[in-house]
């Protein structure tokens, strides 16, 4: 990827943590911290990765994204309208009555949504159904998969992963967003998850992790991923709940945020900034 | 001895103290009770006793069923487990290690599942447990409560200390109008009379109690007397609670859940068993799945307002013979 690429893909990333901190700050409240840590590896997916076409988002051929840890909703939702698949202003009607767009991600609902997620654990099973689906019809077509570090406590994930390395399903990826909190704290003193990469290598996963906000780090991985044949894939995305919002990331319980105006500005302001800074950047390349 | 004290207010204790409270307080009477929850503890207000009592208060991580399995094995060594997850977790989730591990293996857990029916509000669809009750009465011998007010949530938590087998609960962790005064007491199984009217009876539990007196309310402006019973034990049900209601002639069951499972048919079983001809309606959520919004918006969406209580009173009443 030329540098170009790079800063293009960190202004798509940039644009739709704007849009997420827009969503929830029109509601005053959500799941705020895990939606913006997922942020960069939408972008990639999304911006660079994925065989998709968001005027016709049921094509047989297009890859496929499930967000098992499904509260992850607002980031979604940003990417999707960023990509055309429905009116930006659908983003002001988050959670609203009779919305598109719930907290959780629901296929009957939202256009370019894959998969309904919400109830932790089941977006992992899901999504390794869809990649059997896909290799047994001899598609060449791959699904992306995001579990939270807390939502791999569900004995439901490992069940889901024992399956994917047993029947080589090396057209699935799994992305675990490594934030290391999950709704009570710290994943290390709810329920400690021990090692990753470990873990994931154990299972017989293709393994990498990679810094979670590097757009660069994350695409080379999925090209890695891409490489590794007759085996799922796992990619660990280090990265921070509430990444780009200082604020935020200091709350310790910033799961599901209460987000008055004031903090609110705070952080548009912020993410505002950041994104003025790649344009800045991008301009000059 | 139960007083109410019902003006269509709305409770000032919230129900997540209630809750956090009560278990700290059976916590320190008696060091066999602990209590676990499934990285909810921020949700059911038990974070700060975890933090100050991690042998009595447990985090067992987004692992519901292994949970219910873990408590099951914690009854089994002579502990009182109480646990908690969100509704649709402490039941659909964690359905067969409920049935097994604790119901048919002859444990005894007490299982808090918060946010039942529309109070799951902007969690959506699938937080939304409209069917909690009807899988939870299916287990032989379970106990079930839907809990209408946070008075009574309290008094619930301490007498089902002694409770065995699966005993499960439901209520909001927010407020709902308050009913009972302060140390009021109950008894399980054993339905409370909160109005007495000749014209039709209202038997309801959980959210719709309110409703239900907000209904009876209105109605007595117009002539209409109505009895409301809070059935807050849907099992074992109260017959003899029902027999009365069946005098009026006329029953609406009111409950925020399913109608299939739950309140209604159990209290239509128990009519027609005990041969009581009445006009007869089941009002509740119509068969459909759960949504996102307010409270008060999805209220009415699923028809669950003292205003939809009281069409359905009035069509009741109009099929009396
Ligand atoms: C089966 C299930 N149990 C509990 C919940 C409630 N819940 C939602 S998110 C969450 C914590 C998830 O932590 P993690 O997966 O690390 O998400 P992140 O920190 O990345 O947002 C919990 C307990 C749920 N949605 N589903």
């Amino acid at each position: 990827m030329d540098r170009k690429r790079e800063l293009e893909l960190q202004e798509f990333a940039a644009t739709i943590r704007a849009e997420t901190v827009k969503e929830v700050a029109d509601l005053g409240f959500g799941h705020i911290g895990g939606s913006l840590s997922v942020v960069e590896a939408l972008a990639v997916l999304y911006g660079e990765v994925m065989k998709i076409d968001p005027k016709n988002p049921d094509w047989d051929e297009r890859d496929i994204m499930v967000m098992s840890k499904g509260h992850a909703g607002p980031a979604v939702y940003a990417t999707l309208a960023l990509k055309g698949y429905f009116p930006m202003d659908w983003l002001k009607t988050l959670n609203k009555p009779g919305t598109n767009l719930p907290s959780h991600t629901d296929r009957l609902k939202t256009p370019g949504v894959d998969m309904t997620t919400g109830s932790l654990g089941q977006g992992s099973s899901t999504a390794t159904g869809m990649a059997l689906g896909r290799k047994l019809a001899g598609s060449d077509s791959r699904v992306f998969l995001f579990i939270g570090d807390g939502e791999s406590n569900e004995g439901q994930v490992w069940e889901a992963a024992m399956f994917c390395s047993h029947y080589k399903l090396d057209n699935i990826v799994w992305f675990v967003d490594y934030n290391k909190k999950q709704l009570d704290g710290f994943v290390e003193d709810v329920m400690d998850m021990g090692d990753f990469q470990e873990k994931f290598e154990a299972f017989g996963f293709h393994t990498q992790t990679v810094d979670g906000t590097s757009v660069r780090e994350i695409y080379d991985a999925i090209e890695a991923a891409r490489q590794a044949k007759g085996k799922p894939s796992c990619i660990i995305l280090d990265t921070v709940k509430g990444e780009g919002v200082s604020d935020l990331i200091e709350i310790e319980l910033n799961h599901h945020v209460q987000f008055p105006e004031e903090m609110a500005n705070r952080a548009l302001e912020q993410v505002t900034a950041a994104l003025e800074r790649v344009r800045k950047e991008l301009a000059n390349v | 001895m139960y007083k109410v004290v019902f003006d269509g207010s709305r409770e000032k204790a919230d129900h997540k103290s209630v809750y956090a409270n009560t278990i700290q307080a059976l916590a320190a009477e008696d060091e066999k009770i602990i209590a676990l929850d499934a990285d909810l503890m921020n949700s059911s207000g038990t974070f700060k006793f975890w933090k100050e009592h991690p042998d009595q208060m447990i985090n067992v991580g987004v692992a519901e069923a292994n949970m219910m399995g873990i408590a099951g094995g914690l009854s089994a060594v002579g502990r009182i487990p109480y646990v908690h997850t969100f509704g649709p977790f402490a039941s659909r989730r964690s359905f067969d290690q409920t049935f097994i591990s604790i119901g048919y293996a002859g444990n005894s857990v007490r299982i808090f599942g918060s946010d039942p029916g529309v109070c799951a509000a902007f969690n959506g669809g699938t937080h939304m447990p409209f069917e909690d009750m009807a899988l939870m009465r299916a287990i032989p011998g379970a106990t079930v409560f839907d809990i209408s007010d946070a008075v009574l949530l309290g008094w619930v938590l301490r007498d089902i200390k002694s409770n065995e087998g699966v005993t499960y609960l439901r209520s909001t962790r927010k407020s709902f109008l308050k009913i009972y005064e302060e140390g009021s007491t109950f008894e399980q199984g054993k339905a409370n009379l909160l109005r007495e009217g000749k014209d039709a009876a209202v038997i309801a539990c959980g959210l719709m109690v309110g409703e239900a007196m907000l209904a009876a309310e209105e109605l007595a402006k117009e002539g209409i007397e109505l009895t409301v019973i809070d059935m807050f034990t849907v099992k074992p049900l109260d017959h003899e609670a029902v027999a009365k209601a069946a005098e009026t002639g006329a029953i609406v069951t009111a409950e925020n859940h399913n109608i299939i499972g739950g309140l209604g048919e159990s209290v239509a079983a128990s009519l027609l068993e005990q041969g009581l001809p009445v006009a007869f309606k089941r009002h509740g959520v119509m068969d459909r799945f759960g949504q996102v919004g307010a409270v008060d918006y999805l209220q009415e969406v699923y028809g669950l307002t003292a205003k939809d209580l009281i069409v359905s009173v009035k069509e009741t009443i109009a099929k009396k013979k």
